[in-house]
């Protein structure tokens, strides 16, 4: 039988050492009644040479990006991944590894973590990381709940220029948790920091920005939202792109008090969605309600440096109903593939996977305003992802494309009824003059 | 694992020289713009982030010789219970990492990722079957959120039937894991706890006693934490459903009954899987896992939107789900992780799924025949897939269950899970999983009994360990007062 080790003469020793006659024996506390007469209905074992075939066959129903030109973002990116991050997530060592609460054979997974809290409180400018979260969208429920329970208040006021997946998620947790959400409305269509300042009042526990927003802006006034939030004893939590960080003025400068957010374009793959990370860090104050795990370092018994799981007494596996948080697993190899990627690019690296992105995007946004049928979207300045004005149905023209071997533009009209004419580009530093020429030469042809 | 006390690995940061990198992109070949003149200027970045500087090389060797730090499955036992350490198959990783897997943007045309659609369609229905459950969703992250999301199902169809504003009370047993009082708390219910009886089960009388129309659900682990099979499970469903409350089960041992038994069959309502556990995808050093819930169909409403459906011979989403609790998660879940399963499930079938159950328990069983002369078994009884002894015959010659752990480690193999459950002192939870040989098996035995010789003999070896290891027993007391959670340099 694959995968176990036991033979017919391993199985009837083991079972006189016990002392039973057969291995139903050992169920007897199961009540006859629940116990299965029948064989589970599935499909009939597949060994591996036959699995790995109709599986291949499986993942060949998809169009992946390497098959196509990409031009969706959304919060999740087509970002190049260096071979070296493949083969170090799949050193079994880590993969195969439980959570590091062993420390001391453990140290491998705990320094990792280390150094991937460093990484993201450097690129956020922010005091404090715990080891992640399971994503962007999770990420920023559990700021929330951070501010909610600092505060003790229960009103969040959110950016519409919030992803919209991270506010639907969001907004189911308000509705079970008993919080009240509240949206700044699109002023004449456009999201801005500053028109929240008046939905901010003593009930306020936290207000949620993002930047660069869901359509690629980067939105002037989140300085100037900070002091108001603070004037009003609510806290500022930021949903921040980590690759937009390499170049734009980090968080913690702008007075956010949380930063936190999808961590996937540091060396994820799409994954069609998951898994990924959640990162989340914050000013001093709030360590002690972080949610997660926090690895810090200490000295052993001979007083040589090493790593531990620490501020466990936030955890659930402690305080159980009383825990800042449900969370137990993470996504730790996530943040692996993270701190990798970023050991690999520093801070040179990082800003020219950003500079690029942001000229190429540049680029496509001017060549596409050439076209007839396209006009100029949400204004302001934007980062790798702008919004456009088609003279087309956007859901047509998402589906027309996938003719001509293209991916996206996102039609916005699925998160916004009042945007009905708009769709979303992302560019990568991965597209090439010549992708993105063609998609100018095919759009030209549609519309 | 290389044992070794040479210097510890550097941090990263340490290494750091300026001016390398491990990095290079092609040239830019669109035209350029002045950054200041295409971002705002007061939002540009003043001083580069401080990260790593290193080269390709320096790279691998740190995060290898990271990894050479590392007790994992691949290099060693690792019977810590609960957590059903098992091997995960090379192929999963294989299938996992396919570009018509790994490369699909998650909001691409339905058209262009069938493929993946059907993965996450046919493992709903897999699960289903497994379980005796009625519909299942791939979208929790992991076990403690698929808690969260199954009793956010448990408030909805309260709220449906007008009794959420009276049903406000969540039983769990005093074994439970510590995510269940804490996923409870976290949606906003008030916890009990139930006591459990001198057999290591919830104590009926006890349970009769705290439930009541206030009721709205009792989660249990079966087998619980102890790993023992609750024998009265159908007594238990019928005194909370006559009180209209619902039965959630923790799917964290469900490894012990796959094709034995069906929590489905048992009266659960609710239920989460862990994929990371039972259905072999690793763990990945804490994450990612994967939570996915069953429900009964009375539930199935209100599961999270998106749904996958099948019309004909394709598949589509529907978002059309008006009485769904919403979204979760972005997305559809950790969907690479419910590949792997997907994959493991493909490859084991009814018979390899019921042989897995059938091994598990067997192996806990032969160690617990094995070691129950040296050690405290508090709750005396066949045990399922782990069982738990208690370190207290060796704590009263000062030797502590966390010192044996320890001891463990330079034995090459990991410690048990230790102090959990609550209810038993100086607790040893054991889960060899059906993986493993009799050979590794007996090895631990003899690790284990040896270790109980040393407490009785030399005791200090033991309150010393781990000696064989890259670094000595760490000083959790003084991390946690100061904390140094970066480097600073």
């Amino acid at each position: 039988m694959a995968f176990i080790a036991n033979t017919p003469a391993d199985q009837a020793e083991m079972l006189a050492a016990i002392g039973v006659a057969e291995i139903a024996e050992l169920f007897a506390d199961i009540p006859a009644s629940l116990r299965l007469t029948r064989e589970l209905n599935l499909p009939a074992p597949e060994a591996e040479p036959i699995l790995l075939k109709n599986l291949k066959s499986l993942a060949a129903r998809n169009i992946s990006a390497g098959e196509a030109v990409v031009f969706l973002g959304a919060g999740t990116y087509d970002h190049y991944v260096p071979s070296v991050v493949g083969h170090i997530l799949g050193r079994s060592e880590f993969y195969t590894a439980y959570t590091p609460y062993q420390a001391e054979i453990s140290q491998g997974t705990l320094q990792a973590i280390y150094e991937y809290q460093t990484m993201i409180c450097n690129l956020t400018g922010l005091d404090v990381s715990n080891a992640s979260l399971y994503d962007g969208a999770t990420a920023v429920v559990e700021a929330v709940l951070m501010a909610t329970g600092a505060t003790r208040r229960c009103k969040v006021v959110v950016s519409a220029g919030l992803n919209p997946e991270y506010r639907r998620v969001l907004a189911t947790y308000c509705d079970f948790l008993d919080l009240q959400l509240v949206v700044g409305l699109l002023s004449e269509g456009e999201p801005s920091a500053e028109q929240l300042h008046d939905l901010v009042d003593e009930q306020t526990a936290a207000v949620i920005v993002q930047y660069p927003n869901f359509f690629g802006q980067i939105e002037a006034g989140i300085e100037q939202l900070a002091e108001v939030a603070h004037a009003k004893g609510a806290l500022l939590i930021c949903a921040a792109n980590p690759i937009a960080l390499g170049l734009l003025k980090p968080p913690g400068e702008l007075g956010v008090d949380i930063a936190c957010g999808e961590g996937q374009a540091l060396g994820n793959r799409m994954a069609f969605g998951g898994p990924h990370l959640g990162y989340l860090a914050c000013r001093e104050q709030y360590l002690r309600r972080m949610p997660g795990r926090i690895v810090g370092a200490t000295t052993d018994a001979s007083g040589k440096r090493g790593y531990v799981l620490t501020l466990q007494a936030r955890e659930q596996h402690i305080r159980r109903q009383k825990a800042t948080s449900n969370i137990c697993s993470n996504q730790a190899l996530n943040a692996l593939a993270a701190t990798v990627y970023l050991s690999l690019l520093g801070p040179q690296g990082l800003a020219q996977v950003a500079e690029h992105s942001v000229q190429k995007a540049h680029y496509l946004y001017n060549q596409l305003l050439q076209i007839e049928g396209i006009s100029p979207g949400l204004p302001g300045p934007f980062f790798h992802e702008f919004t456009v004005r088609v003279k087309a149905n956007p859901e047509e023209l998402f589906s027309r494309l996938v003719e001509y071997g293209i991916l996206g533009p996102l039609p916005l009209a699925r998160y916004y009824p009042e945007l009905s004419d708009l769709v979303l580009f992302c560019v990568t530093e991965q597209r090439t003059k010549e992708e993105l020429d063609y998609l100018v030469k095919v759009l030209g042809g549609l519309l | 694992m290389r044992v070794n006390n040479t210097a510890g690995v550097k941090p990263i940061f340490a290494e750091s020289v300026p001016g390398r990198t491990g990095f290079s992109l092609p040239a830019l070949d669109v035209p350029s713009q002045p950054l200041s003149a295409i971002l705002p200027a007061d939002l540009l970045r003043q001083e580069p982030p401080v990260l790593p500087e290193v080269s390709e090389l320096g790279v691998v060797r740190h995060f290898t010789r990271l990894s050479q730090l590392n007790h994992s499955v691949d290099s060693g036992f690792y019977p810590l219970g609960s957590c059903t350490m098992k091997y995960n198959p090379k192929i999963n990783e294989d299938v996992a990492g396919l570009d018509g897997f790994a490369d699909l943007h998650p909001l691409q045309p339905e058209e262009t990722c069938q493929g993946a659609l059907q993965v996450i369609f046919e493992l709903e229905q897999y699960l289903c079957e497994i379980t005796g459950m009625d519909a299942f969703t791939l979208q929790p992250a992991a076990g403690a959120h698929g808690e969260l999301t199954g009793l956010m199902l448990i408030k909805a169809y309260h709220r449906q039937r007008g009794e959420a504003a009276t049903r406000t009370e969540v039983i769990v047993p005093d074994s439970a894991h510590g995510t269940n009082p804490a996923s409870a708390a976290m949606c906003g219910f008030k916890v009990v706890e139930v006591p459990s009886n001198e057999r290591g089960n919830v104590d009926i009388a006890a349970l009769r006693r705290v439930v009541g129309p206030q009721t709205a659900a009792l989660m249990l682990t079966n087998p619980n934490t102890l790993g023992l099979f609750e024998e009265n499970i159908l007594e238990i469903a019928e005194i909370v459903h006559e009180a209209g409350g619902l039965l959630y089960y923790d799917g964290a041992n469900a490894n012990a009954i796959l094709g034995i038994a069906r929590p489905g069959d048992m009266g659960f309502d609710v239920i989460h899987l862990n994929l990371h556990k039972t259905f072999a995808a690793p763990h990945g050093g804490g994450g990612p896992g994967a939570g996915p819930v069953g429900v009964k169909r009375a539930l199935e409403p209100f599961l999270p939107l998106p749904r996958v459906i099948k019309d004909a011979d394709s598949y589509r989403f529907n978002y059309d789900l008006p009485q769904s609790i919403g979204k979760v998660k972005g997305f559809y879940g950790n969907f690479l992780v419910a590949l792997k399963a997907y994959t493991y499930i493909r490859q084991m079938g009814a018979a390899g799924l019921k042989a897995v159950a059938e091994n598990a328990v067997l192996n806990a069983n032969y160690l617990l025949a094995q070691l129950k002369d040296y050690f405290d078994l508090p709750y005396p009884r066949r045990c399922m897939h782990e069982f738990v002894l208690s370190g207290s015959r060796q704590k009263a010659n000062g030797v502590k269950t966390l010192d044996m752990a320890k001891r463990l480690l330079d034995f090459g193999i990991h410690a048990p899970t230790i102090y959990f459950p609550l209810i038993v002192e100086e607790a040893m939870m054991i889960e060899p999983t059906e993986t493993e040989s009799k050979q590794t098996l007996d090895e631990f035995v003899q690790a284990m009994r040896q270790i109980a010789r040393e407490a009785e003999e030399s005791p200090e070896l033991l309150q010393q360990a781990p000696t064989k290891l890259p670094v000595s027993r760490l000083d959790e007391t003084a991390a946690a007062r100061n904390p140094d959670l970066r480097w600073r340099g």
